[in-house]
């Protein structure tokens, strides 16, 4: 009865199902496909109900499910109890003892930046811990350009260059420097720290290969990073090394298709101060055939006769380096950084580059001073002389004649890094952590003495772990920046007194007892 | 700071086109860089003929005081003084930067009107534009591949050099990379990078180039175009070389020279940058801020500091590049949600707690909320009631980048927590840039003291990136206390003002003549969808034809089917301008047919009188009118005549 109903409408409800079904165009082929299929092979027809089965299951399925194979169920009242008990810890951790004893003693300038600084406790200072080398700050005929260029621009550019940023001002200044170092091209960035951060990324792409000295600095580990390349490491300086690291490259890729290969390196190491050897890298380049990004961020405007860098200093044509980064923020006392190379790779750079492409471009008024200092320096390069006079004087009162510390810098890098010496640390059995705090104490003696300097900052690279392999430990050193703005006497002074305020700090009596077995 | 106020009375006045003349003078090499020094004295010359179209004329035109007429000519002697060629000269190129106000009308106070921020409506254009949408991109591949087929087999060999192994060095560039850019872009590439001159203000001057190898370089004309800015993020008209800002800023080279040549924690600290810090933290109102010299950095390196492996950042699908490429520097694990979508952000927070870590189901050591202000390709707002309401019933954090919207928003132009009248202390890290608003460079982080002090000693763009140059610190500090009124009182209320009416005024406008306008009301971003990739460059022909500059978007910026022109409003601009933009828009809309606009998104022709928009349901119910939606295409008349009263009504 109940049941017999039910049977004739399900029947009547297939059958106006089939006759639906055998309306639709194509039905009849589907049909007779299934019913061939099932006369001759029956296991082969349940298989495939079963892949349809699952391909439909596959395409309802959430999205994520897919992701996270150990996902687990939890219900709503689970969730909200979960919420509930979570605890984040707090955005930031307390600052350091450290910190904040370097926070506290952190020097201020009122006023300008000059071999002579005032700081807001209404001293003046010899001030060696800024780049201004050349003490172009003070340039009265840059100051004009710029505000010339102020009262036409405006100051900032309110755009990136693709979209109106690009102004004439950028075109010249790019030509200025491509002139300068005698590259195709190049172009500006915004800001010298970033510049090279970008300019990795822009080429280097997952499956290509980098092999980095160990010791580059923190732009270009960021670089490296956002890049997702394989990097590979040398020693820091040996270039035996990265000879044995790029033969083995070169071996294993031997029967792969080919990808871009790179050496990134420094011309002078911002965290150790040598002086790289150009003429060999580009020998191993040419042999192996990689591209070199050299980042010139420390030895633009300081190194070979007229400041043209490590490519002028040593004699190498800069077309044989792939890419030249530096920087016009540091001796230029203007601001933002560059890369320079062959059109190519220039161009490429204006669409790949994120902080190129993501940014606004640099205020005018400062590219012209880069140019204005560009032209101060080629008009002027006996301040090269002079500064390289006062590097002598400042270095001869310091490495030979302090008994606790050694500078590691290039004779001519105006960036004295000065560590502790290997004997002295090892005698007291000074962990890294007690070093910074000593140089700490020297940059405040010497401070207090009227000689403005500071510790290297190694930290950020020491504490970043984001690079398999890459781990560098950044030496704490003391950085004493040279300046040609200074007389002989006064840099012969501040010399003397910086190596008093070491001596004095090393000698203090708390001090000693630090390491047990006193020297 | 009394000596620029000072300042500001005896503003020098020496005229413009010398100056543009002397500035190259001295350099050694202009000869061989572009001839600059030809091109900018061109201009000059040229400078001299040409008036602005529509930059309105003093209050006594020359041209119309003819020698003949000696009556009116004694009454203006007597009234006016009428302005000598110079004071013309010099008048004209101060409403070049900075149009003046034609009305007190033309003035608003930006802020949310109570309740929850409504997602803008989303209009879709008829499905033939859709497909022929595809359909272009699919022929544009085609064509490209096709050239590519050709090219390198009989082609010019130079071209594709940089694909090819050559000499045992793999190509700089993957072929498939940069198939996009050697085919589709370059064939618009001339809307893009456009150089300019002088000022980015009211109008920004270009420097003509045309292209004889379809793109690959250009040549310039020596010719030069001054165009109305609708491209600059100039939102406060902040780009000046005169006034007040400039003058400070030019005291500051004076005084402090152009750098600080050192990072912030060796000797880059300046009484000045920490003045300026202080000024940054007043005015977004937290307690402590820190600067930076480029605002990408400013997030870049903001992340890392911030959050680490262990920890989540949820971060909105639309964030900017450097919010990006920060939270992947940092080392936490990403998750990103639907664009302003807060179910789908509440249904993320849900998971990543109750899951905790991939793997390992430890539970999350911080989660960190990252959202923008206001989206620059959108034009939206970020609904941050509804995100503060969220993370605070999830203990989260919430990280803000204000790039666009500090100065841009609310009534007091303090950004997305003015505008929506939220405690700024509800916001843990409010980050924001000074490229925009304030006419400089770089950008900051406004937070809670403590966290202020721990960034300055762990931050690496602060530890070891340059210190924000004095003058572009002067250009910060300057414009933020002519906002605040400090300098020049008065006139930073007018540029909010003006911004948040020429913001809605052309929004109106725009909806009114049948365009698809993305983006919240009262943002000062106006996008406008054009679909097919031939428009973007079209558009950008017509517009500069008729004098206006615009940015145009396109694939891989925006999905690949939305291309679109994007317009940035300005204080700088007046009724004027935005009345001039609105007559080229219909005209080149009709020429295009980018009047897509069904309706539903507002721009609904005005209701019948007697009946107010609260009674609008109930007439349309009385009138059989439910439900049906007309396209609008009012008549440009039309729009003028309505639009100044409207703009100030609740837009629909
Ligand atoms: C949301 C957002 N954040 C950060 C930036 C970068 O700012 P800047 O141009 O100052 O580097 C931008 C610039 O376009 C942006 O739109």
């Amino acid at each position: 009865m109940d049941l017999h109903d039910a049977q004739v409408q399900l029947t009547g409800w297939l059958h106006e199902a089939a006759t639906a079904f055998h309306k639709v165009p194509g039905s009849a082929v589907l049909i007779r496909y299934i019913r061939s299929s099932y006369q001759n092979d029956p296991v082969r027809s349940a298989l495939e109900l079963i892949l349809v089965v699952f391909f439909i299951r596959y395409l309802l399925a959430p999205s994520y499910s897919t992701s996270k194979q150990n996902f687990i169920k939890l219900t709503e009242d689970e969730i909200d109890e979960l919420v509930d008990d979570w605890q984040p810890e707090p955005l930031v951790s307390p600052q350091t003892a450290l910190e904040e004893a370097e926070a506290e003693k952190l020097p201020i300038l009122v006023g300008p930046t000059g071999p002579k600084s005032k700081l807001a406790n209404g001293r003046t200072v010899t001030n060696l811990a800024s780049y201004n080398f050349f003490n172009l700050n003070a340039n009265e005929q840059i100051k004009e350009k710029a505000i010339q260029t102020l009262r036409t621009y405006g100051v900032g550019p309110c755009g990136p260059p693709q979209f109106y940023g690009t102004q004439d001002v950028h075109m010249k200044t790019e030509a200025d420097i491509a002139k300068f170092l005698g590259t195709e091209g190049c172009i500006v960035y915004a800001q010298a720290f970033s510049t090279i951060s970008s300019v990795i990324p822009a080429f280097c792409k997952r499956g290509d290969i980098i092999v980095a000295d160990r010791a580059v600095n923190y732009s270009i580990r960021r670089g490296l990073e956002v890049s997702r390349s394989n990097i590979k490491w040398y020693n820091h300086g040996d270039l035996d090394d990265l000879e044995r690291v790029m033969r083995k490259v070169v071996q294993e890729q031997a029967k792969k298709k080919l990808t871009r290969r790179f050496i990134v390196t420094e011309a002078l190491f911002e965290m150790t101060g040598d002086c790289n050897d150009l003429p060999r890298l580009v020998d191993l380049k040419e042999k192996y055939k990689f591209r070199i990004i050299l980042d010139e961020t420390w030895s633009f405007g300081v190194l070979g006769r007229s400041g043209r860098g490590l490519t002028e200093a040593q004699n190498v044509d800069p077309t044989q380096v792939d890419m030249i980064v530096g920087s016009l923020a540091g001796p230029l006392c203007a601001g933002g950084g560059f890369c320079a190379g062959p059109h190519d790779v220039v161009e490429h750079q204006r669409l790949s580059a994120a902080s190129f492409t993501f940014s606004a471009a640099l205020p005018a008024m400062l590219a012209m001073t880069a140019s204005e200092s560009l032209n101060v320096l080629q008009s002027n390069p006996e301040i090269l002389l002079q500064l390289r006079e006062n590097i002598r004087l400042l270095r001869a009162q310091l490495d030979p004649r302090s008994d606790w510390v050694i500078c590691t810098s290039a004779p001519e890098n105006p960036v004295m890094i000065l560590v502790l010496k290997a004997d002295v640390v090892n005698a007291r059995r000074l962990t890294n952590e007690d070093q910074e705090r000593l140089l700490q104490e020297c940059v405040e003696e010497s401070l207090a003495n009227g000689v403005l300097i500071t510790r290297l900052k190694g930290w950020p690279i020491t504490a970043n772990t984001g690079l398999k392999d890459g781990n560098f430990s950044v030496p704490p050193a003391l950085k004493v920046c040279v300046t040609s703005g200074l007389s002989k006497k006064d840099v012969e002074k501040a010399g003397t007194t910086i190596r008093h305020a070491i001596t004095k700090v090393m000698t203090k009596k708390t001090n000693n007892k630090l390491g047990l077995p006193s020297a | 700071m009394p000596q620029s106020e000072a300042k500001a009375e005896r503003r020098p006045s020496r005229s413009g086109g010398s100056r543009l003349a002397q500035l190259f003078s001295s350099s050694p090499k202009s000869k061989d860089t572009l001839t600059a020094q030809q091109a900018l004295q061109a201009m000059h010359n040229q400078q001299q003929g040409i008036a602005p179209p529509t930059a309105p004329l003093p209050t006594i035109s020359l041209s119309t005081a003819t020698a003949g007429d000696v009556n009116s000519d004694e009454l203006t002697t007597m009234l006016f003084q009428p302005p000598s060629a110079d004071e013309a000269r010099k008048r004209r190129r101060v409403e070049a930067q900075f149009g003046p106000l034609l009305s007190p009308r033309h003035l608003y106070v930006s802020a949310h009107r109570g309740g929850p921020l409504e997602a803008p409506v989303e209009d879709e254009p008829p499905y033939y534009f859709v497909l022929t949408t595809y359909i272009s991109y699919l022929i544009l591949i085609f064509c490209g591949h096709a050239r590519d087929f050709f090219g390198k087999r009989f082609g010019n060999k130079k071209h594709y050099d940089s694909l090819k192994e050559s000499n045992g060095y793999a190509p700089l560039n993957d072929d498939f990379d940069n198939f996009y850019v050697r085919r589709l872009k370059m064939r618009i590439d001339d809307c893009f990078a456009r150089p300019t001159t002088g000022v980015p203000g009211r109008f920004i001057t270009l420097i003509d180039r045309k292209s004889e190898d379809f793109n690959r370089s250009y040549k310039f004309t020596g010719t030069f175009t001054e165009t109305l800015n609708m491209s600059s993020y100039n939102y406060l008209g902040f780009a000046q070389s005169e006034g007040p800002c400039a003058d400070a800023v030019e005291e500051c080279v004076r005084k402090y020279g152009l750098t600080s040549c050192s990072p912030r924690a060796d000797s880059g600290t300046s009484d000045l940058a920490l003045e300026v810090e202080r000024e940054i933290a007043q005015f977004v109102g937290k307690p402590a801020a820190m600067v930076f010299s480029m605002g990408f950095v400013t997030n870049a390196g903001s992340f890392p500091a911030l959050v680490s492996k262990g920890c989540l950042i949820i971060s909105d699908e639309l964030n900017h590049a450097s919010i990006r490429i920060g939270a992947r520097l940092s080392g936490a694990v990403i998750r990103s949600f639907k664009h302003n979508n807060m179910a789908d952000l509440e249904k993320i927070l849900r998971e990543a707690i109750a899951q905790g870590q991939p793997r390992t189901h430890r539970p999350w050591r911080k989660i960190l909320i990252a959202v923008e202000g206001l989206y620059s390709m959108e034009g939206t707002m970020v609904d941050l009631p509804g995100v503060i309401a969220l993370k605070n019933k999830y203990k989260c954090s919430l990280y803000v980048d204000e790039a666009h919207s500090i100065g841009a928003l609310g009534p007091r132009g303090r950004g997305v927590c003015d505008y929506f009248g939220v405690d700024p202390a509800e916001v843990e890290i409010l980050m924001g840039t000074l490229t925009k608003s304030f006419g400089a460079n770089g950008g900051y982080i406004a937070a809670d003291k403590h966290i202020i002090d721990k960034l300055k000693s762990t931050n690496a763009a602060t530890l070891l990136g340059e210190a924000p140059a004095p003058s572009v610190l002067m250009q910060i500090s300057a414009s933020l206390r002519i906002i605040s009124g400090d300098l020049a009182p008065g006139q930073g209320e007018e540029r909010l003002q003006r911004i948040a009416f020429n913001s809605r005024y052309l929004r109106l406008g725009l909806k009114r003549l049948g365009f698809i306008v993305a983006g919240h009301d009262d943002s000062p971003i106006i996008p406008i969808m054009l679909y097919h990739p031939a428009k973007i460059s079209a558009f950008s022909h017509e517009m500069l034809k008729r004098k206006i500059s615009v940015v145009v978007v396109g694939y891989p910026a925006t999905p690949l089917i939305s291309s679109r022109a994007r317009f940035c409003v300005s204080s700088a601009h007046n009724k004027d301008d935005m009345d001039r933009l609105l007559a080229a828009c219909d005209e080149v809309g009709d020429i295009l047919q980018i009047k897509y606009s069904t309706g539903m998104a507002g721009g609904a022709e005005p209701l019948p009188a007697g009946v107010s928009p609260e009674m609008e349901k109930e007439w349309r119910r009385a009138n059989g009118l439910e439900g049906i939606i007309k396209p609008p295409r009012w008549r440009l008349e039309d729009v003028i005549a309505a639009g100044e009263a409207d703009a100030k009504k609740t837009l629909r």
